[in-house]
């Protein structure tokens, strides 16, 4: 097996992020003084429940919900709040998402040939006609569909084929980074697996960046170089992916590694879900900090806590 | 365990579309013994859905039953006709509880009506002892409070909460088989957890016969005595949770296995089935996985095969296991899986 290249050049810097919605009344703060960062070609995971704030994040990187906080660098630049409008371009063309699902994502009046081709509009990304069109077929060539289906509809497609013009249409930009959330989870098991397949292909041919969005531990063990787990807009522990499915310290870390269900009958059958209470946590007075535990390794947490966590990890 | 609480056989389901026939069912057979949790898997489209919905008279207005039978309590379900017979079976011997609990639910009903409701029709207990009843049953699925979330609607209830009162309509009539269709797809693992835990505890005190349909093979080995597994409309390989996962025979089982994230090998790429499931307006010649199946026999195209008996629980419906048949390797996970057979089990 060759080790895929990931390089020590830092992608993207996300710093204090925080967002807040803001309906009637006071604001709801949907992710609290979040930071992380993305080296260059590698797979990035984030982890959490519904509700959590993983969406947002990914979504305030792309632009589209407001920051309120922080700073997002991409390529040392940054990125959130008010930029110029060439960044803005650049930001819309290097950032790519993929989306949940693929019955919903794709417009359902339009053909495949304008739903791949839409960001080249936006942006202007293309010399002419036949350019446009080259750069279609390229893309579906790069994602395993034929050239000539850019001239059918979205329901003429299986849930597989269609996530795949869902990543054909990411890739057409010829992104940098691009932002899967939740790529496989609308699909069947069977189909999963080619999509996962797929994008580990493209990752090393294109030189992408992946943040993988999920809620399903088992898939992010098996993609993911790094994860941070997030739980009710703040990260709670970052690390590289076999130490932290190895040595999980945050008890919520813990309780959502001890619910993942195994295709494993005796093992399932034996073991025992831990659960998590998030008033468990007394902050009133000591506030917690984010440290580096062990090297990679980051955790959420006040000083009896980290003493404690210190200890687990010395096991 | 002696006689089945229900025995389909030979089951036939077609449904009529744009006038065309397609046969979603192909003479699939089925015993469920009493207390059993039965898990059926198979991926979108294998007929996991309307085959148990034919157990309680739910199949879709252009579907209906072409052949086979569908035994339960001495009756032929498979022969019913009209909604006066199946009221008798459906909710009060056979509930079903689906995937989206918002859907389930009427939001503009209060919870506790909702369940009173149920009661109230199947039992034939009334007013303030069918109340009292309901408030029993939110507590049994473990709602705190019961009293006063009785009084709430759907809104109110976090998804998780809202299965929860799913659940209390289904038992609240003391079933006899609970069907959960993909119970916990739309909820957070932890959730997850919690939901699976008290489909047990409710199983032993409600001594109900339980069916999962999901494509969730960890949420099969969590909680499955035995697995069907169904591909196109058949099921073509039955066994112990155990027999399934550890001693898998027909090829379709190894292809799912093959494909789970969980048991591939990091950095390298995971199993993936080739093509797409057989289309069931046509006829189909053989075994009908054949065609995406690379160590398919040349029988495989040709006839259809019989299910072979591996263990008294355990049969397949694969030319594999005909005594004549070439020895085929199974794929590697399968063969590590096999390897915990023999640890396990043997």
């Amino acid at each position: 097996m060759n080790k895929k290249q990931i390089s020590n050049e830092v992608l993207l810097d996300v710093r204090n992020l925080r967002v807040e919605f803001r309906t009637k009344g006071k604001p709801f703060v949907a992710v609290d003084d979040v930071s992380f960062h993305i080296f260059r070609g590698e797979t990035f995971g984030l982890v959490g429940e519904s509700g959590s704030g993983k969406t947002t994040i990914g979504r305030a990187i792309v632009r589209i919900n407001e920051t309120a906080g922080g700073e997002i660098m991409f390529k040392g630049q940054q990125i959130n709040g008010r930029v110029s409008k060439e960044l803005d371009n650049e930001v819309t063309q290097k950032i790519q998402m993929i989306f949940q699902d693929p019955m919903a994502s794709l417009n359902e009046r339009a053909k495949v040939d304008y739903i791949v081709s839409e960001g080249l509009y936006n942006t202007k990304a293309y010399k002419d006609e036949a350019d446009r069109a080259a750069k279609v077929e390229q893309a579906l060539l790069a994602v395993g569909l034929l050239p000539e289906f850019a001239s059918r509809f979205p329901h003429e497609f299986s849930g597989g084929q269609r996530q795949r013009i869902g990543v054909a249409r990411a890739l057409i930009m010829e992104p940098d980074f691009i932002i899967a959330d939740e790529p496989i989870s609308a699909l069947d098991v069977s189909i999963r697996a080619q999509v996962l397949n797929l994008l580990a292909d493209l990752q090393k041919s294109k030189d992408l960046t992946y943040m993988f969005i999920a809620h399903d531990l088992s898939v992010v063990r098996f993609i993911t170089d790094r994860v941070a787990v997030i739980c009710q807009g703040k990260i709670v522990e970052l690390a590289e992916t076999e130490e932290l499915f190895k040595h999980p310290l945050h008890p919520y870390t813990r309780s959502l590694l001890s619910a993942v269900p195994v295709p494993d009958p005796v093992a399932e059958k034996r073991k025992r879900v831990l659960y998590y209470d998030p008033l468990s946590h007394d902050y009133s007075v000591d506030k917690p900090k984010w440290v580096e535990i062990r090297p990679g390794h980051y955790v959420l947490g006040n000083e009896p806590e980290l003493e404690e966590y210190a200890m687990l990890a010395a096991k | 365990m002696n006689e089945p609480i229900l025995s389909a056989k030979d089951l036939v389901i077609k449904f009529s579309l744009r006038g065309r026939v397609l046969t979603a069912i192909r003479g699939a057979s089925l015993d469920l013994y009493e207390g059993q949790t039965l898990a059926i898997v198979g991926e979108s489209g294998s007929g996991k859905s309307v085959f148990t919905k034919s157990f309680i008279g739910m199949l879709d207005i252009n579907g209906w039953v072409d052949s086979g039978s569908i035994m339960f309590e001495g009756q032929d379900l498979a022969k019913f006709k009209g909604e006066k017979q199946w009221a008798a079976i459906r909710g009060r011997k056979i509930a079903m509880i689906f995937q989206d609990p918002m859907t389930a639910l009427n939001p503009l009903r209060t919870v506790g009506m909702q369940i009173q409701e149920s009661i109230e029709l199947h039992q034939g207990i009334k007013g303030d002892a069918a109340k009292q009843r309901a408030i029993e049953t939110l507590t049994d699925v473990g709602i705190d409070n019961a009293e006063v979330r009785y009084g709430q609607y759907p809104h109110e209830f976090s998804g998780g909460m809202r299965q929860r009162v799913v659940i209390a309509i289904a038992v609240a009539c003391q079933p006899r088989i609970l069907i959960c269709d993909e119970p916990t797809t739309a909820l957070d693992v932890t959730i997850q957890a919690q939901i699976l835990h008290l489909i047990r505890k409710l199983q032993k005190q409600y001594k109900l016969t339980v069916i999962y349909i999901t494509h969730d093979l960890g949420v099969v080995a969590n909680v499955a005595d035995n697995v069907a597994v169904m591909y196109a409309g058949d099921i073509v390989e039955y066994g112990t949770a155990e027999e399934v996962f550890y001693n898998a025979q027909h090829p379709y089982t190894w292809a799912l296995l093959s494909s789970l994230p969980q048991l591939g090998v990091k950095g390298e790429p995971l199993y993936a089935i080739q093509g797409t499931p057989p289309n069931l307006f046509n006829d189909i010649k053989g075994d009908a996985f054949a065609p995406r199946n690379p160590r398919a026999l040349k029988i495989d195209f040709v006839e259809r095969p019989p299910y072979f008996q591996v263990s008294p629980t355990h049969y397949a419906r694969t030319w594999l296991l005909d005594p004549r048949a070439p020895k085929i390797e199974p794929p590697e996970t399968i063969k590590a899986m096999r390897e915990k057979f023999a640890r396990y089990i043997v």
